[in-house]
């Protein structure tokens, strides 16, 4: 198995091996979350920072959570209340936190490439990638991964599962950081992925993707779907105006109730939240047992100790989840 | 330094539009006097090295950014003609993007005051329309009145196809050509990179080919119904240069210059989201790079130009969709030719020198100075360059203002050693003279 990197700002970092060792390493602090005291002293000493640019709140929650549950030192830097509405660029900005001395800063910020430039510019500080423009969200994927494994009932050795497992990503692929991580990360571990969106959601290239299929009828892979992961449509971001209109986009690619009941038996059924029930999902789906977009919010905070635990943490893990 | 009485060049090869041969140059007043093996220096001449060395007409760039007025934080007349004197230009055309724009009679007028003393010649490009706005056109007539030859909206393309066409009709009156930056707004507005492969996986908003494929194949169509010249900037696609040389077979009166950097560099450049590799038109795949060399191989293009973009370096710390494009081209565009092009060196100076001196009217057969032969008579505008020296290129030794280079630290081939600008060595063994 490779090392865990330096940073982790795509889920292109991290092979398959690499991936199967985060689930391990999640398995060890989804068991420390449930305890009465939640908390260990894995990362006492260390300080970490979040540096959100744009707005998040389940995001920014989670990697705080999963922080202090692990002892270390937070600050919370966010745009809209430090110096970066006086004006002062990036680059100071990541100057000053380094100046104060970090050992990790989780950066989320509109524009994409962001968290790659900040690594460029830090020393002996290690740099997640909390969400960049439309290009990555590791730590979801990792989440979405360990929530599959969860389901599928795999257990520590569950990666194996995830081979010829058939994933269907629906939705607003074009301009979403999600679903290029998921992408990756299912397909390193062997899952065949299938996109379904209208061709105007759909990224301009998929050359190099590891994608097995695209569609642009719903209703067609259902039958043959093992895992749905629906996307939102950003419509902050403009994505309204590649449908023509709402009610034309949930007809054909929301997931109804009718359509949940095309999926096979033991389907599951993912979104990475925030979700906008009545357009991508309805209501009563999103409701269904076999939707886990609760226990993913869940999962996320042990995700995200485990990544944590991998970039910063000394000695091994049986004594960091003691 | 001013022009000293007289200058001998000495040792070199004379490499011009006229042929290649061993000869001395002498220059007396700014004017060329003498071209012959073997000249004598009598006392008190400048004598300049030219051992090993190719002596031709200065070069000439269609394409250059000086930023002032308005942006002297990012380069200025001075800093940007000393530049260019150092990557051996002896002219270079000043785009109308600045702050004011060149749009009226009263601007021109203060570039041309600003650029009385400046270390190469400055023609300045007019807008096509006021305040670049794409709405009327800009006073044309009192701009041509002033010298002005080169007319474009550098920055933008002009956008409505019914004003453009206008434009073209009336500058036909007025025997000026009409430089257009093609990039269709509805198609390319909120791009930041050549859309395909690596904009996808990076997940930046994408600026498609057919951006600027489609403005082309419009002003092409308005070029043959109306007759006005049309020049084409920075040319980028694969797509749009097969227009041209169609266009140009056909013989529609439009010509083409490309910038260093597309036959350079492609758009996996931009990977690591570094955005000094951020420009317009933007770095595209190596199918358009090799489309782009093969242009300047075929004489679809007829010249290299450099879109030398300065900005200030807190303005490229930015991220990469916020960060304004442009790079700087003028010190590394005459090295750039001769590493990365497999062309004889005449022709990469017929690209660099007289053919963009001939298409803006800054040649001799239109009353100019340069890109002329090195012969009796003519303007002592020069550069020597030596094609087989190699250097790296060090951002912090350039005479710009600013530093976006996107070739910090690559190693190239070709050197301009001295350049003469009518009659004054600008350029004395690489280092600029004032």
């Amino acid at each position: 198995m490779s090392p865990f990197p330096t940073h982790l700002l795509s889920m292109d970092d991290l092979d398959a091996d690499t991936v199967a060792e985060v689930l391990r390493v999640t398995d060890s602090f989804a068991e420390v979350g449930r305890r009465a005291n939640p908390k260990v002293p894995a990362l006492r000493g260390r300080t970490v920072a979040t540096l959100f640019f744009e707005d998040s709140t389940r995001t920014r929650m989670s990697f705080e959570t999963a922080a202090k549950r692990m002892s270390a030192d937070v600050l919370s830097f966010s745009a809209g209340s430090s110096s970066v509405k006086k004006g002062e660029s990036l680059r100071d900005t990541i100057e000053t936190i380094q100046a104060i001395g970090m050992d990790a800063v989780i950066i989320r910020h509109s524009s994409s490439g962001v968290p790659a430039r900040v690594a460029g510019w830090v020393d002996n500080c290690a740099v997640v990638n909390a969400g960049d423009g439309w290009h990555q969200h590791p730590t979801q994927a990792l989440l979405d991964l360990y929530t599959v494994r969860q389901s599928l009932g795999g257990g520590p050795e569950g990666t194996g599962r995830f081979r010829g497992l058939r994933v269907t990503i629906v939705g607003d692929i074009r301009h979403s950081r999600v679903a290029r991580s998921q992408i990756t990360a299912y397909a390193a571990l062997g899952a065949e992925v299938t996109l379904v969106a209208p061709a105007t959601l759909l990224p301009p290239s998929l050359e190099g993707w590891p994608v097995a299929r695209v569609s642009h009828d719903l209703d067609a892979v259902l039958g043959s779907t093992d895992v749905i992961s629906l996307l939102r449509l950003q419509a902050e971001r403009g994505s309204g105006e590649y449908v023509p209109t709402m009610r034309e986009y949930s007809a054909g690619y929301a997931l109804t109730a009718r359509r949940a009941l095309q999926l096979p038996p033991e389907a599951i059924i993912l979104h990475p939240g925030p979700m906008v029930r009545g357009v991508e999902i309805a209501s009563e789906v999103a409701e269904l047992p076999s939707a886990r977009i609760t226990d993913q919010v869940g999962n996320g905070v042990a995700v995200r100790m485990a990544v944590l635990f991998l970039l910063l943490g000394r000695g091994p893990l049986d004594e960091a989840a003691a | 330094m001013s022009a000293p009485h007289e200058l001998v060049v000495r040792g070199g090869t004379v490499v011009d539009a006229t042929g290649e041969r061993r000869a001395d140059v002498r220059v007396v007043d700014g004017v060329v006097a003498e071209v012959a093996e073997g000249l004598d220096a009598p006392a008190g001449a400048t004598v300049l090295d030219a051992g090993g060395c190719v002596v031709a007409p200065g070069l000439v760039d269609l394409h250059t950014h000086l930023r002032e007025p308005g942006r002297e934080e990012a380069e200025t007349i001075e800093t940007g003609t000393r530049a260019a004197a150092l990557g051996g230009y002896t002219a270079v055309v000043a785009m109308p993007n600045t702050d004011p724009p060149l749009d009226s009679a009263e601007s021109v007028r203060n570039v041309h005051a600003l650029a009385a003393d400046a270390l190469a010649e400055v023609a300045v490009a007019g807008a096509i329309t006021v305040g670049r706005a794409g709405e009327r056109l800009a006073p044309m007539a009192e701009l041509a009145a002033l010298g002005v030859r080169l007319f474009t909206d550098d920055g933008d393309g002009v956008q409505s196809a019914g004003l453009m066409r206008r434009a073209l009709q009336y500058a036909t009156g007025l025997g000026v050509v009409l430089g257009q930056h093609c990039e269709d707004r509805s198609l390319a507005a909120g791009g930041t990179m050549h859309e395909g492969a690596w904009s996808s996986r990076l997940g930046l908003a994408g600026m498609p080919a057919e951006a600027e494929e489609v403005m082309v194949a419009r002003d092409i169509a308005l070029s043959r119904a109306t007759g006005g010249r049309v020049h084409f900037l920075h040319l980028s696609t694969a797509g749009s240069i097969d227009l041209v040389r169609r266009a140009r077979a056909e013989g529609v009166p439009v010509t083409a210059e490309v910038a260093p950097h597309h036959f350079t560099l492609t758009d996996g450049c931009t990977a690591g989201y570094d955005p000094v590799f951020k420009v317009n038109p933007p770095l595209r795949p190596q199918d358009d790079v090799d489309a782009v060399k093969a242009a300047l191989a075929d004489g679809t293009a007829d010249a290299i130009a450099t879109d030398h973009a300065p900005h200030a370096p807190e303005l490229k710390d930015l991220p990469f969709d916020q960060a304004p494009p442009g790079m700087l081209g003028l010190q590394t565009a005459f090295a750039l030719a001769v590493t990365e092009l497999d062309l004889p060196l005449a022709r990469l100076l017929a690209l660099l020198s007289w053919q963009p001196a001939a298409l803006v009217g800054l040649d001799p057969g239109h009353g100019g100075a340069q890109g002329g032969p090195v012969a009796p008579g003519a303007a002592a505008n020069l550069c020597v360059v030596d094609p087989t020296a190699t250097w790296t290129v060090d951002p912090t030794a350039f005479a710009s203002r600013s530093r976006n280079t996107p070739y910090a630290g690559r190693e190239l081939t070709g050197r301009v050693r001295h350049t003469v600008r009518a009659g004054e060595p600008v350029v004395v063994d690489a280092e600029a003279t004032r």
